[in-house]
């Protein structure tokens, strides 16, 4: 089923797809960054393809390659009942891939996601902010080299325990 | 009396900016909604969420697989068992394991139980938004004899961690059908009195028809799944596009609704909790004896005994415990059906102890990014009901 979508991405963007597989009956199509828009622009119009449905846009790092980020696109049809993953990577001087957002509306917030959580920009994305975080936070913390245990705190944290209140004077 | 001028009393029609939480009495749940009004309608908003972030990957990515377990129940904490399965689905789908009849029958029969639960509370907490008090404690109460049931066999009221890699924690207690059985009529009797309460009330429809609307173009663009998208008329559940467990031989409907407005939401959660209610009496005529967990090597504890009586069973238990088991290296994603929607796994492994990456698809967050499109254009205090129906659950958007 899936392995029509995948022929089909790979006969309209023939330079774009970098491989595929189909680990764990996953179809899995690994792109270059670039077209990334287009590519799912045409899995969402075509009739064949057909992908109505978003479902997920999130980042993997990995620190040991030299393109750093991986963003994870999956997308689903109802209509056909097939699935299909999106891979792209990008470096880490410059993590710009484009977004989906006009494509489809849920990606929007999963972007910002994206964005908050690992870094990635998302060109043509029309309110790219923090979601979960707040704006003054520094880092981005699913980064593998962002310590776990690092505190960021809005609130400066109290040194002493809260002054106990004076106890009632003993009645007479 | 104290006369007031004319223009004293003019409900101003210069934008207003209104801040609803994220500590709101009316919002349940940590979420600010800021609104800008005109008079009482809303011109424009924006949702934030985040304010339940406990960075949840970070943790998991930190932690072994076995140790994953628990923080799942903290996703969606009115149904913990059904994020629980989920899980351990997707690993059992990258180890390449089946699990046992029975161990599959009963995943089933609680995750229905679950679901009974998360269907029950939310519909509550819509009509305690909606003024309708009674309702809310009919249904709170009805949940709490679940919440019996499942302490009962898991050992705990609400963090339940009683799903491992390979099967269960241990087997059903004994009794176990009966009580399942002895609850449907507790709860049919409870989900009738509310709806007769509910259902033809005239304050209840005009608070909620036509309130809220989402079309299925729109849902589906957003990502929306679960009881909200099927509100608008998409016949879509994973449960049967892609049967897991036992699904595929159970008979049940998919209910759907036609207009996708919080009552459409509202009889969809009802119409479900019934269809959950057949499932669990078909699970229950499949359970038959047997083992509930694998013997997975790599992964499983090993029994008691044979942990303290003999040195194999010791440094079998030593090595899960400190180095997390073995997962060949690989990606995978599980889509699974919970309360509010497809509940999906992308889990990455490079074949150490733990996950390299565990994300979570939270169906609540992809049906709030359509919040701010819902409310913009009503009415003020359609916010909160509108709120309601969609089930935003904290730990589970925010993670």
């Amino acid at each position: 089923m899936s392995k029509k979508v995948v022929r089909g991405i790979r006969k309209g963007f023939k330079d774009e797809v970098l491989s595929d597989h189909a680990e764990h009956g996953d179809f899995t199509v690994v792109v270059k960054p670039g077209k990334l828009a287009d590519i799912v622009r045409y899995l969402h119009d075509d009739e064949e393809m057909c992908f109505e449905h978003f479902c997920d846009l999130t980042a993997v790092d990995w620190p040991d390659r030299e393109e750093r980020f991986e963003v994870v696109i999956h997308l689903h049809s109802i209509r056909h009942g097939h699935r299909i993953r999106i891979k792209t990577s990008v470096g880490a001087d410059d993590p710009t891939v484009p977004s989906i957002s006009g494509i489809y509306g849920g990606a929007n917030w999963f972007e910002r996601e994206a964005f908050d959580m690992y870094g990635v920009r998302f060109e043509g994305h029309p309110d790219l902010r923090r979601i979960l975080l707040w704006e003054e936070f520094e880092g981005h913390p699913l980064r593998k080299d962002y310590p776990k245990q690092k505190r960021q705190c809005p609130i400066p944290l109290r040194e002493q325990p809260p002054a106990q209140p004076e106890p009632f004077p003993e009645r007479p | 009396m104290e006369k007031y001028e004319e223009k004293e009393l003019y409900l101003s029609a210069e934008p207003m900016k209104v801040n609803l939480g994220p500590s709101h009495p009316a919002m349940h749940g940590t979420v600010r909604i800021v609104v800008g009004l005109e008079g009482e309608v809303i011109k424009h908003s924006d949702v934030q969420v985040g304010f339940l972030h406990r960075g949840f990957e970070k943790e998991c990515e930190a932690s072994t697989w076995n140790q994953v377990i628990p923080y799942t129940d903290r996703l969606n904490y009115a149904s913990p068992l059904l994020n629980e399965i989920g899980y351990v689905l997707a690993v059992e789908k990258l180890l390449g394991v089946d699990v046992t009849r029975r161990a599959k029958v009963l995943r089933v029969i609680l995750g229905e139980l679950s679901r009974i639960m998360d269907h029950l509370v939310c519909n509550a907490a819509m009509c305690m938004e909606l003024g309708a008090f009674t309702p809310f404690l009919y249904l709170v109460k009805t949940r709490d004899y679940i919440y019996l049931l499942l302490e009962k066999i898991t050992g705990q009221r609400v963090m339940h961690s009683y799903m491992r890699i390979g099967g269960l924690k241990y087997d059903v207690t004994e009794g176990f059908e009966e009580e399942v059985r002895a609850l449907f009529p507790k709860v049919m009797q409870c989900v009738v009195d509310v709806e007769a309460l509910l259902v033809k009330n005239r304050i209840f429809i005009d608070r909620t028809v036509n309130v809220g609307c989402v079309t299925a173009e729109q849902a589906l663009g957003h990502g929306w799944t679960g009881p909200c998208l099927r509100s608008t008329g998409v016949d879509y559940d994973v449960r049967k596009a892609e049967p897991y467990l036992v699904y595929g031989d159970l008979s049940f409907d998919v209910p759907v609704g036609t207009n996708g407005d919080n009552y459409d939401r509202f009889q969809c959660r009802f119409a479900e909790l019934r269809q959950s209610i057949r499932i669990v009496e078909q699970a229950l005529a499949m359970l038959e004896p047997g083992p509930v967990m694998l013997d997975l090597p790599d992964m499983g504890l090993p029994p008691k005994d044979e942990v303290y009586t003999s040195i194999e069973g010791t440094i079998r238990h030593f090595m899960i415990v400190m180095k997390g088991g073995v997962v060949p290296a690989g990606e995978v994603y599980m889509a699974t059906e919970t309360a509010n929607g497809e509940l999906g796994y992308y889990i990455v492994s490079t074949g150490g102890g733990g996950p390299h990456k565990c994300r979570v698809r939270p169906p609540c967050f992809a049906n709030m990014s359509a919040m701010s499109q819902m409310i913009d254009g009503g009415f003020l205090a359609d916010v909160i009901p509108t709120f309601g129906s969609i089930n935003m659950i904290g730990g589970e958007c925010d993670r």
